[in-house]
């Protein structure tokens, strides 16, 4: 056999299956976009643009995509400037570097939905360990319009920042200990060091890694449609969950394939940004 | 292992403080029911097993646990499977398109659930599939092997040719120098991938949530959405529920440590 058959034939099942289970799908929900698609009362009939029309003007979509914008925006700053603080700090860590980032990792790797109940736990008005600590206070904060979006963001950039911190860290390790050695000796220590060498140096990988993080807290859903449902009054209803709810709730495929595609493009624009930082960054390099 | 310094003491006790969330959710696990609600102490009185007991004798975890660890390993073994014949291929064999291929990997990497949700869930009611081990399988195994054909195109490049081009001269044809000289030398890279898709199933929410409808298959993170209280939310219950959750997760962050930070650090990096 020629390598070039032999070759499509170890390709071929891995493509067979993203063509069905991915491809198609994603194609397929451009298609169902188009149309209105309600099976309990059994419509089925062409809409073609006409659920965005309706988004244009739909309030509550324009408030999902105002949540999902300030969830987005807030986590992944929070997450960067926290990340690279912990970065910083384990740069330093000679011993216990395996506990330090199992402690740290452990954030990340739990599934979301416990993550949600672990908060949802630590918020409780009564028996939280929040109000617990501010002095047995009885904020409501996952009831309350004011704080639910804050507290939800809180509990996302608890789970994502060692993410931030990880690949950072990795980065920082690559700089040679004897470029601070010989900053100190030119006597451009503590701040100078930093915002001289480690900021330089770490500052494309940060950029690289919160457009990734951007990416999936505009994708993210789990954890506001398991904390908060979206509530109160839709004050964390991100687009994911809108669509969510419009497709399994009130069962409208068509409109909630609408919003879902909104979120597709949303992504989409990321990822060719993304695309363009790494390439320029090769280019760079 | 290196002596801990005072401040890499601090650094590890900041860290505890950054994961007590989780100890808290543990100690909660264990806490009697009476000291639950309201708090007004931080340490119990006593601990208990009770809550466990009651998740294991009384809940649909059991099950569940059963379901997610069988959809885990069955999505991950379709995932590195098909990933690593297609990646061989990418990495050393004559590909027209080579560029694209990988391009909308990195692409597929990036979708998002919610988008193709519907349609999926479409096309797994046409295949009688929901309710089904085998829609989960499916639908995660296909969402992570973008990122699985990713990383072991990755990896498999980093593995010197000379090795292979040996095992030719020896007479090995291409399938015996993918089966006796690139797999086993890709194994590290394989392990972490793998654990980068048995995190992503075990972890998985939306897929499980939609296309399941009862114990025959939901996963462990459905069953905890779903947890039932009768008169009262049981906390001390979903805290014990979410601990067993996380056991997976633990094992790999303390014992699979090195594999799930390079998985991690190749995949994001995407060199």
């Amino acid at each position: 056999m020629s390598d070039r058959r032999l070759a499509w034939l170890l390709l071929s099942p891995a493509l067979l299956v993203l063509g069905t289970l991915t491809v198609y799908p994603a194609l397929w929900v451009l298609w169902l976009a188009l149309q209105y698609r309600i099976p309990v009362f059994g419509i089925s009939r062409w809409a073609g643009l006409e659920h965005f029309a309706f988004l244009a003007v739909d309030t509550r979509f324009w408030n999902a995509a105002w949540v999902t914008g300030v969830f987005t925006v807030a986590s992944v700053a929070l997450e960067g400037a926290l990340g690279l603080a912990i970065a910083v700090a384990l740069r330093g860590q000679r011993g216990g570097r395996r506990t330090a980032l199992a402690l740290l990792l452990l954030a990340w790797a739990l599934p979301s939905v416990v993550t949600a109940k672990m908060f949802e736990w630590l918020y409780h008005p009564a028996g939280g360990l929040v109000n617990f600590l501010l002095g047995g206070r009885a904020i409501n904060w996952l009831g309350d319009p004011a704080f639910a979006l804050p507290s939800l963001i809180l509990a996302d950039v608890w789970r994502a920042t060692p993410f931030v911190a990880l690949l950072c860290y990795a980065r920082l390790l690559t700089i040679p200990p004897d470029l601070y050695e010989a900053a100190e000796v030119d006597g451009a220590a503590g701040l100078q060091a930093f915002t001289r060498i480690t900021w330089p140096l770490v500052r494309p990988i940060l950029l690289v890694t919160l457009l990734f993080r951007t990416l999936d807290a505009i994708r993210a859903f789990d954890i506001m449609f398991v904390l908060t449902g979206g509530g109160p009054a839709g004050s964390t209803e991100s687009l994911t969950v809108y669509a969510y709810r419009a497709l399994f709730q009130t069962l409208q495929i068509g409109f909630g394939s609408a919003i879902g595609v909104v979120v597709f493009a949303l992504v989409m624009l990321v990822a060719v940004l993304y695309l363009r930082v790494i390439g320029r960054q090769e280019a760079a390099a | 292992m290196r002596p801990i310094r005072p401040r890499d003491g601090l650094v590890l006790l900041a860290l505890v403080a950054y994961a007590s969330p989780f100890f808290w959710q543990a100690l909660t696990s264990m806490r009697p029911d009476a000291e639950l609600l309201p708090l007004t102490r931080l340490l119990p009185s006593h601990l208990t097993w009770v809550h466990y007991d009651v998740v294991f004798r009384q809940s649909l975890m059991p099950r569940a646990l059963v379901n997610s660890l069988g959809i885990a390993l069955l999505s991950t073994l379709l995932a590195v499977g098909l990933g690593a014949l297609a990646a061989y291929a990418l990495a050393r064999l004559p590909v027209r398109g080579r560029g694209v291929i990988l391009l909308a990997m990195i692409a597929a990497t990036a979708f998002p659930q919610i988008a193709t949700v519907s349609p999926l869930y479409l096309l797994m009611r046409a295949l009688g599939l929901r309710d089904t081990w085998l829609a989960l399988i499916l639908a995660n195994g296909s969402f992570a092997l973008p990122l699985v054909i990713w990383l072991l195109t990755g990896f498999i490049r980093e593995i010197p040719r000379a090795l292979e081009e040996a095992a030719a001269v020896d007479g090995a044809d291409r399938l015996a120098t993918l089966r006796w000289v690139v797999l086993p030398l890709a194994a590290p890279g394989m392990a972490s991938a793998a654990l980068l898709a048995f995190l992503f199933s075990w972890n998985e929410f939306l897929f499980a949530y939609s296309f399941t409808a009862s114990e025959a298959s939901r996963t462990v993170p459905v069953a905890l959405a779903l947890f039932p209280g009768v008169f009262e939310v049981p906390w001390g219950d979903i805290a014990a529920a979410s601990l067993l959750a996380s056991l997976p997760p633990i094992l790999i962050v303390v014992g699979f440590q090195r594999y799930l930070v390079r998985g991690l650090l190749a995949g994001a990096l995407r060199e």
